[in-house]
């Protein structure tokens, strides 16, 4: 009986699961299916958007209007150069503060995730002014800047855990064993770290391609990524919902499909050390 | 050659003194086990000789050179850990030959080195496997391997075989003892085990809150223990301690006796009670409620008859008796 019992349970369970996963991804899938419609009928009842028919209009018309290329290049370089300078910068650092830490190592690991808590738009006009006194509006290299400072405490904080569960008697033993600290890192320490260090570098490139506040506010053309792309297209007048919903999908898409691939790995880095 | 000398070694952690300050002499080729309860330093002792952690004083010298500020990777020896600290994404060949790849050795020579390792080691039809797909005595074994192929000046042990189950502990000792006498290269051996300390040991430093308390081979420090520490820690079952009239008798304040040095005899001169008989085939462990002489254990001989509730008789053995004074130390 007991078994039945639990059986029950089982599909009330993934039942909830479904419903609640669908409800999430929900928005994602009218997008898509938006996207497929024209204009006209993208703005009627959802159950006539179902059934009216299929249409590839609203793509043509947006790769002729905007370069999506030029776009999703700018996604590119924005959100894997910041993540690399941020790797580069926080490997080091999350290094040290696992391995040789101070007195004040943890609360200087609480200060840098505080600054998190502040609100982007708070520091938009100094950096706004930064941006034009410096030449670096709607420019890429601006761009990074700015995400690689934005998600430096995640990426520390990441790798910082990760490097925490690597015992230290490993990095004795290979100290023992002759090695200085350039082999110790790139021949034990880095081969032991390479799942989390892959995890951050996924988490945070789909942040920063995600990242719409700053993309938004310091790019107009040159340098404007994906977000841009998809801004464009939202308009107070005019109909434009099938459109927007196109490029959308277009900006989505890479990511997603990123995502989709790489989810054991982000599982696993997300929930590093939580089970242990 | 590895012959290490510490000079008033100090260890401070802040405000904590672990150890105030240490004089010891280890001759070449000599097994040299630090034995002490846990907390006593002799973990930290370790750790000080490998360069693992600096000194806060003192000098270290190994064969007669100052190695005080040397890195680890300078001082020319090797270590294994407790918790073995293999790397775990190398195969057991990598594993063992990592030392010589940071020595820059060609292939050719790790290779046969490697081998060589393996073969003393029992470890031949593992060497492709990675750490995680071994037993804990095979992973101790590789972590040996990887001490021993770059023929070190003096292997480091960290009580390796605390994470061992019983039997294979034994079979460990034994080969440990005998990759000495085959190498016959200076061993420093950490553990809180006093039958580990006791086989393999050429020499005993027993240690106390970070204070040498005596040092000496096995059955020096058996026999002559320097005072009380020693005398209880040394020897099991414990040594047995007798206060009052009965140590004045003896010109002491505190009298010892190992529980096999007490006979039970019909002329005793001690007599108790028997609380808790072990009956082990091969021994015999008595509690004797000995009124105020306390309880005294006695290790008796083989299957003895005695059980609870049984009046016995006990006659210490001619000179076996050990007698400290009211500061713990031994009066020869």
């Amino acid at each position: 009986m007991a078994r039945k019992v639990s059986n029950t349970r089982k599909t009330v369970i993934t039942a909830l699961a479904w419903t609640i996963g669908l409800l999430i991804f929900f928005p994602i899938l009218w997008i898509i299916i938006l996207g497929f419609k024209s204009e006209g009928d993208a703005i009627k009842t959802p159950f006539e958007v179902l059934f009216s028919s299929w249409t590839f209009e609203s793509y043509h018309e947006v790769q002729e209007r905007s370069d999506y290329f030029r776009h999703f290049m700018n996604s590119v370089i924005i959100s894997l150069g910041s993540t690399l300078i941020a790797l580069v910068i926080a490997i080091p650092a999350a290094w040290s503060m696992a391995f040789v830490p101070g007195r004040r190592t943890k609360d200087l690991l609480m200060w840098m995730l505080s600054t998190k808590m502040m609100p982007a738009v708070g520091v938009l006009v100094p950096m706004y002014l930064l941006f034009r006194d410096f030449g670096l509006l709607d420019s890429r290299a601006g761009l990074v800047g700015v995400l690689t400072l934005i998600n430096l405490p995640i990426v520390v904080w990441m790798l910082y855990t990760y490097f925490k569960e690597i015992p230290g008697e490993i990095l004795e033993a290979a100290r023992m064993d002759g090695a200085g600290l350039k082999s110790e890192i790139l021949y034990v320490l880095t081969p032991m770290a390479i799942p989390g260090i892959a995890s951050t570098l996924l988490l945070n490139v789909i942040l920063s391609w995600n990242e719409a506040f700053w993309t938004l506010q310091l790019t107009t053309s040159k340098a404007a990524p994906l977000t841009q792309f998809i801004a464009s297209y939202s308009s107070p007048e005019g109909l434009f919902y099938a459109k927007l919903s196109a490029a959308s999908t277009m900006a989505i898409a890479p990511i997603l499909i990123l995502g989709w691939f790489s989810q054991k790995q982000l599982v696993r880095g997300l929930t590093f050390g939580a089970v242990k | 050659m590895g012959k290490i000398t510490l000079k008033s070694v100090r260890k401070s952690f802040g405000d904590t003194h672990v150890i105030p300050g240490i004089d010891l002499e280890i001759n070449d080729g000599e097994f040299v086990v630090f034995v002490g309860p846990s907390g006593c330093g002799k973990s930290t002792l370790l750790r000080l000789i490998a360069g693992l952690e600096d000194t806060s004083g003192g000098t270290i010298e190994i064969d007669g050179k100052d190695a005080t500020d040397l890195p680890p990777a300078k001082r020319g020896l090797a270590m294994v850990f407790q918790s073995y600290a293999l790397y775990p994404h190398m195969s057991v060949r990598k594993n063992i030959a990592f030392p010589l790849k940071m020595a820059g050795m060609d292939a050719a020579e790790q290779d046969k080195r490697v081998n060589h390792a393996a073969k003393i080691l029992n470890l031949s039809s593992y060497l492709d496997r990675k750490p995680g797909q071994l037993s804990g005595g095979q992973r101790q074994r590789v972590a040996i391997g990887r001490a021993i192929v770059r023929e070190p000046a003096a292997f480091l042990f960290d009580e390796p075989l605390s994470n061992l189950d019983a039997a294979l502990r034994v079979t460990m000792r034994q080969e440990i003892s005998e990759l000495h006498q085959t190498l016959k290269t200076t061993m420093i051996y950490v553990t809180h085990d006093q039958v580990e300390a006791l086989t393999m040991a050429d020499k005993i430093v027993v240690l106390h809150a970070g204070v040498i308390e005596q040092v000496g081979s096995p059955l020096d420090l058996y026999r002559n223990p320097r005072n009380l520490f020693v005398a209880g820690f040394i020897g099991s079952p414990k040594m047995n301690f007798i206060t009052g009239p009965e140590a004045a008798k003896h010109d002491c304040h505190t009298l010892g006796i190992r529980p096999e040095h007490l006979d039970v005899t019909e002329d005793g001169i001690w007599e108790g009670v028997v609380g808790l008989s072990e009956h082990l085939g091969s021994d015999t462990f008595l509690k004797v409620e000995a009124g105020p002489l306390g309880t005294l254990t006695v290790r008796a001989n083989g299957e003895v008859d005695l059980h609870h509730g049984d009046k016995v008789r006990l006659s210490p053995q001619e000179g076996k008796l050990h007698r400290f004074d009211k500061d713990g130390k031994a009066l020869r």
